[in-house]
């Protein structure tokens, strides 16, 4: 079947099967920070925006995705950079594998809550998997450049 | 301490925003959507000969390309363990075997044009099989009737004790004193078993390859893995092709933790490309990681400690059963670390030790190497018998520890007789008692409402490298401009050694770690190294980093001394170039650089390799607090503090989540990771549905810091930090429960059902 | 690997309803338990240009669409000041936030899983179902209703009025399935209970014995836990045995009620 979609902001028409997941779909399209890290929609890898909501691309139909947005981390490049400094000089992304959905899932929860607790990062961002850090690194990282984005705000820098 | 001027300070990964942007770098992601797909039809009996296999009906699906059955493999047996050769593991596999040995052993390789087909024929593949009575249970493997590998082509190169008509995959017994004539003179001896699951290191990214004919016609293999040399001599072996047609490189790897020290997947498409000639696949399934693998090899170590009634340490006798599964991967190697990983720790006053062990066959997944490496189950037993004995003896089991702890200068009996040069295991303590508070944790705290607080502590150590063993090399090479390239076969993994070494060469070039571009491995390219593993990388291709620069900046004064027409002995190296040391010349990087590359003899590069007699341990101290809660026997981790001497950390923040991230996969196999099978020996557990890995609501708050010491053997007074930091989690959690609940548990993982069940509350 | 044949967005409930019928179509909720199924699947028929996925406040209940993915019920503040915040705590635990934006009330629902803790939470709230074809009836018959019926449930209902809820459940990760899960309401003095994850489906006790008749102490709440506990049935599995089950539900059952009295 024939499907058409926008996909970080550029309308596609693609030719795909009935059970094509959304993640094979993005893949296909060059998207290849969309990952795939388990088989039981645990492990928050291939976690996407969905008309801005973040959901699992490995569980949803591509099929279901025709006339809305889709956003993977190539579309959300500039919105990314400001934030995921603040994880590298944790040294917290580590492996790199989990990273692009981590951070689509801290950009939808820095929209929805920009000024999120500790607990609330933590249970926002339950459903992402990270087996190397440890976690604490990343928080850290959120932590500072939620720092650093008040005193800029506030023009204290 | 010395003052560095690169070592020491924390930085960012050379790789941290590619990773971070999620840009294309892993092995699905840089090689062709439309290679061939390789699966492997699985076997669903934990012991059977394949009497008959039919695939003619999945040949006939669209796309199908190929099916291989036994008939078709090599028949030389070889080994899938990536260590040195010749490797320590008995060689006991065949690419395909008639005789299949767990449940999820290969029994034939499928490719095809697409996924879909692949999966359809799958289904199409008849295979009759000779049931066989499997042998499950670890505990009676050995002299067992029935024998995991009756074949005489079964062969084990190295003198470990192996013995195939016994189960056995290695087997010895060492010690120093009459460790009997001692244990009966203590005034209490502790003597228990403890008991640790084949945990899974559960890297992000699954294990996968790429093959494809290169324009040589050689089999050029882009992998995700931590040692491609060993990759490339095994796959070679399982092919039955000579070494010299096999090219394996690394991208980026999306984590290992030792799993990626076995060549798991990478024979299969390897296979399908020599034969095919065909670009090809394989992708894991996070199933198939969890049922066909390479997990920690499951162990019951039983522990004799005896003490004096002040609570001096003064024998300790380890036993150890290890479960290697249906292969013998790292099953030599793995199990000696249960024993001299975790005596050695209570050198202080020890008389006597005796290390004794046993590995075997069974019909369940084979193991492989997992972060602790035997440590890990060690540690869990001795640090546990420690624990009872502070309850026994009613003493803080800090101070007993520190009664006993190994201090640097010391001799280690149980550690090959080496001795610790740098050790800071005491500071640890104290530290760690500080800024955890443990005087006002350690008292048992009831909450309430039915919880209680409670706190635990352990000890950890490992080595660096292996001693006499393990190989490093690095090159360093100057280039246009003055920049350097730094070129290993050591496998970055997410761990940051590409950044750490190019940390070590700036700090011997006393340049910028930015002058420094880092590539690797390759197996064409790089030099030779052992690979990741072992807590090698930082110590010994480290080491090897800092003299392949010391060469390098005497290869550059002598290239300046022809520019500066002098002698090398009026020339001395700084940072951006090379001055006379009467300072009337200068010479820059860039111009060496240049001059380097006309009519000149003298190489603008070093290629040093390195090995060591020693393996120096760094050591750690954990400690946590719980609550938990009576009724239900659930534990929350609240507080996992700890200090950590690894000598000198080069880049602190990378030896921090270093840390962090041992700590959180030591917590998951405490409390939740498990691996049970079903009667006819399916491992439940295989997806991340049942087999729970942390989250970030699962961990609590962590607390690192460092206590420094100088390991004079390591570069920039370096040891090891990799391995050592899952070791302290598991026998801390056990003491806090024992605390809060008043039961030991010894076998993990202790789960809220096991604690409420045997506490006798609610 | 779950296999489609082809993909229908029905265009209204009529049409889905019919193509429902066939034994190889199914109707996709949030597909997270039905893509890991090894199945082939001739029609998949897809509910979601039917505006089911939108939670309504009407005078006397809330009306919400099969389609509403769980994390929108845990964050509407109605139905969170209605339950006292048990929505959020039965929802919260669900795997994680991309999880919860796919999976739907009706898929939850429709399955009536053992684990599930939306139908643990629902069956004490006093829901009604809507099923296109069956009519609108009590969450309770909805529960026994044979599983083979070939029907779409179109939206659940929520009665409004003076309720205390409260929801625990006992997992052994944060974000497991749950080993047990335990809802309780009061409204009028009544109570209800309802208990899941036995692993069986969720099951729902009142207080027949008048056991919590002369109020909630921690005496009559143990009486009462200790009760359901005797008399619901629990089964073994990888996350707990049924002796466990049994213990902890007592604690859960006097922890629920307990807690009620608080609000």
């Amino acid at each position: 079947m024939e499907i058409q979609l926008t996909l970080n902001g550029k309308k596609l028409t693609c030719a795909i099967e009935s059970d094509t997941l959304l993640i094979d779909l993005v893949r296909q399209q060059g998207c290849f920070s969309v990952k795939r890290g388990c088989e039981t929609s645990n492990c928050g890898l291939c976690t996407v925006l969905l008309d801005g909501t973040p959901v699992l691309s490995c569980s949803v139909l591509a099929a279901r995705a025709a006339g809305h947005q889709v956003q993977t981390l190539e579309g959300l490049q500039e919105e990314a950079e400001e934030f995921v400094g603040f994880i590298a000089d944790q040294g917290a992304e580590q492996c790199g594998f989990c990273n692009p959905g981590y951070v689509i899932n801290t950009i939808a929860l820095l929209r929805e809550n920009p000024d999120p607790t500790d607990d609330q990062i933590r249970a926002y961002l339950a459903g992402n998997l990270c087996r190397c850090s440890g976690y604490e690194g990343q928080l850290r990282g959120i932590r500072n450049y939620l720092n650093w984005r008040k005193e800029e705000r506030h023009g204290n820098v | 301490m010395a003052t560095y001027k690169v070592v020491g300070t924390s930085m960012r990964k050379k790789d941290s925003m590619q990773l971070l942007l999620g840009k294309p770098l892993f092995v699905d992601d840089i090689t062709p959507q439309d290679a061939l797909v390789v699966k492997v039809l699985r076997s669903p009996h934990p012991n059977a000969l394949v009497e008959e296999i039919d695939s003619s009906k999945a040949l006939l699906v669209p796309g199908m390309v190929a099916v291989y059955t036994y008939q078709d493999s090599p028949q030389e047996r070889f080994t899938m363990a990536g260590q040195t050769y010749p490797e320590p593991s008995p060689r006991d596999r065949l690419l395909l075997d008639r005789h299949v040995r767990f449940v999820g052993d290969a029994v034939a390789i499928v490719a095809g044009e697409t996924e879909k087909a692949v999966d359809r024929a799958m289904k199409l593949i008849k295979v009759r099989y000779q049931v066989l009575e499997p042998l499950l249970d670890f505990h009676k493997a050995k002299d067992n009737p029935i024998l995991i590998h009756p074949e005489d082509s079964w062969n084990a190169p190295c003198p470990v004790g192996a013995d195939n008509k016994r189960n056995l995959c290695a087997s010895d017994t060492c010690g120093d004193g009459d460790v009997e004539a001692v244990l009966s003179r203590c005034d209490y001896v502790v003597e228990h078993t403890y008991q640790v699951k084949a945990c899974q290191q559960a890297m992000m990214e699954t294990f996968r390859t790429y093959t494809e004919m290169d324009r040589y016609g050689r089999l050029h293999v882009v992998s995700s893995t931590q040692i491609v040399f060993h990759c490339r001599r095994i796959i070679a072996n399982a092919l039955g092709i000579p070494k010299s047609k096999v090219h394996v490189e690394k991208p980026r790897i999306g984590g290992g933790f030792g799993a990626k020290q076995t060549v798991v997947a990478e024979v299969y498409p390897a296979f399908v490309t020599w034969k095919t000639g065909r670009p090809a696949k394989m992708i894991y399934t996070r199933q198939e990681c969890q049922t066909a693998g390479s997990p920690r090899h499951a162990m019951d170590v039983t522990v004799r400690l005896g003490a004096t009634k002040d609570g001096t340490i003064r024998a300790l006798d380890v036993y150890t059963l290890s479960n290697t599964g249906a292969y013998g991967e790292h099953g030599p190697t793995t199990v000696g670390l249960s024993g001299h990983k975790s005596i050695p720790l209570y050198t202080g006053g020890l008389e006597a030790f005796r290390f004794s062990y046993d590995v075997v066959y069974t019909n369940v997944q084979s193991s492989g190497a997992y972060r602790g490496y035997g440590a890990t189950q060690g540690i869990f037993a001795v640090e546990s018998a420690v624990n009872e004995l502070a309850d026994i003896l009613h003493m803080d089991p800090a101070a007993l520890r520190e009664k006993n702890i190994v201090r640097e200068g010391m001799v280690m009996p149980a550690y090959y007789y080496e001795v610790a040069n740098a050790c800071a295991l005491d500071q640890c303590i104290s530290r760690c008692k500080e800024i955890f508070n443990w005087d006002a944790k350690y008292p048992i705290r009831d909450m309430g409402n039915g919880k209680v607080r409670a706190a635990g502590m352990a000890l950890s150590m490992q080595g660096s490298a292996i001693s006499n063993c393990d190989v490093g090399s690095a090159t360093i090479k100057l280039g246009d401009e003055g920049f350097y390239n730094l070129i290993i076969g050591a496998a970055d993994m997410g761990t940051g050694c590409d950044t750490i070494l190019a940390m070590i060469a700036a700090e011997t070039l006393e340049c910028s770690p930015d002058d420094i571009v880092v590539f690797g491995a390759d197996t064409d390219a790089s030099p030779y190294d052992s690979g990741s593993y072992a807590s090698s990388t930082t110590y010994l291709t480290g080491k090897a980093t800092e003299k392949a620069c010391l060469e390098l900046r005497d290869n550059m004064c002598a290239i300046a001394a022809s520019m500066l027409k002098c002698d090398v002995s009026q020339l001395e190296f700084q940072g951006d170039g090379v001055y006379r040391l009467d300072g009337t010349g200068f010479v820059s990087r860039g111009d060496i650089a240049t001059a380097s590359m006309v009519n000149n003899c003298v190489p603008a590069q070093a290629t040093v390799t390195h090995s060591s007699p020693v393996s120096p341990p760094p050591f750690m101290v954990g400690m946590v607090e719980i609550e938990l809660d009576r009724e239900t026997g659930s534990v929350e981790v609240l507080n996992y503090s700890s200090v950590v001497d690894c000598g000198i950390p080069i880049a602190e923040n990378l030896a921090r989540i270093q840390a962090e991230g041992g700590i959180v996969q030591g917590i998951g196999m405490a409390l939740w990771e498990n691996v049970t099978y079903t009667p006819q020996g399916r491992v439940l557990e295989d997806s991340f549905m049942q087999y729970k890995i942390p989250t970030r609501l699962d961990m609590g708050t962590l607390h690192v810091e460092f206590a420094y010491s100088h390991e004079p053997t390591g570069p920039y007074g370096a040891k090891s930090i990799g391995e050592v930091v899952i070791n302290t989690p598991a026998p801390a959690i056990a003491h806090a429960i024992f605390r809060a609940t008043g039961v030991w548990h010894r076998s993990l993982p202790i789960t809220p059902e096991k604690i409420l069940m045997e506490t006798g509350h609610g | 690997m779950l296999k489609i044949g082809s993909y229908v967005r029905a265009k209204s409930l009529e049409e889905a309803y019919t193509l429902s019928q066939k034994r190889s179509s199914v109707i996709l909720g949030g597909m997270l338990w039905l893509k890991m199924q090894n199945r082939s699947v001739q029609t998949a028929v897809d509910l979601c240009d039917l505006g089911l996925d939108k939670i309504e406040e009407q005078e006397d209940c809330f009306s919400i669409g099969a389609m509403v993915p769980l994390r929108a019920l845990e964050i509407h503040p109605g139905l969170q000041a209605l339950t006292q915040g048990a929505m959020a705590e039965a929802l919260k635990h669900i795997v994680g936030v991309q999880f919860r934006n796919v999976a739907t009330l009706g898929g939850s629902l429709y399955g009536r899983f053992g684990f599930s803790d939306v139908l643990t939470l629902f069956q004490v709230l006093d829901a009604k179902v809507e099923l296109y074809h069956h009519g609108v009836m009590s969450i309770r018959e909805f529960a026994e209703f044979p599983r083979n019926t070939r029907d779409l449930l179109v939206r659940v209902t929520v009665p409004k009025g003076e309720r205390r809820v409260c929801y625990l459940s006992q997992r052994n990760t944060a974000t497991d399935f749950p080993v047990l899960a335990c809802a309780v309401s009061e409204a009028g003095g009544h109570y209800t209970c309802a208990v899941g994850a036995r692993p069986g489906p969720a099951v729902v006790f009142t207080d027949e014995e008048g056991l919590l008749k002369n109020g909630v102490s921690r005496e009559s709440g143990e009486a009462f836990g200790a009760w359901v506990a005797n008399r619901a049935v629990f089964g073994s599995n990888m996350r707990g045995s049924a002796e466990y089950r049994r213990k902890i539900c007592a604690v859960l059952v006097r922890r629920c009620l307990m807690q009620l009295e608080e609000v």
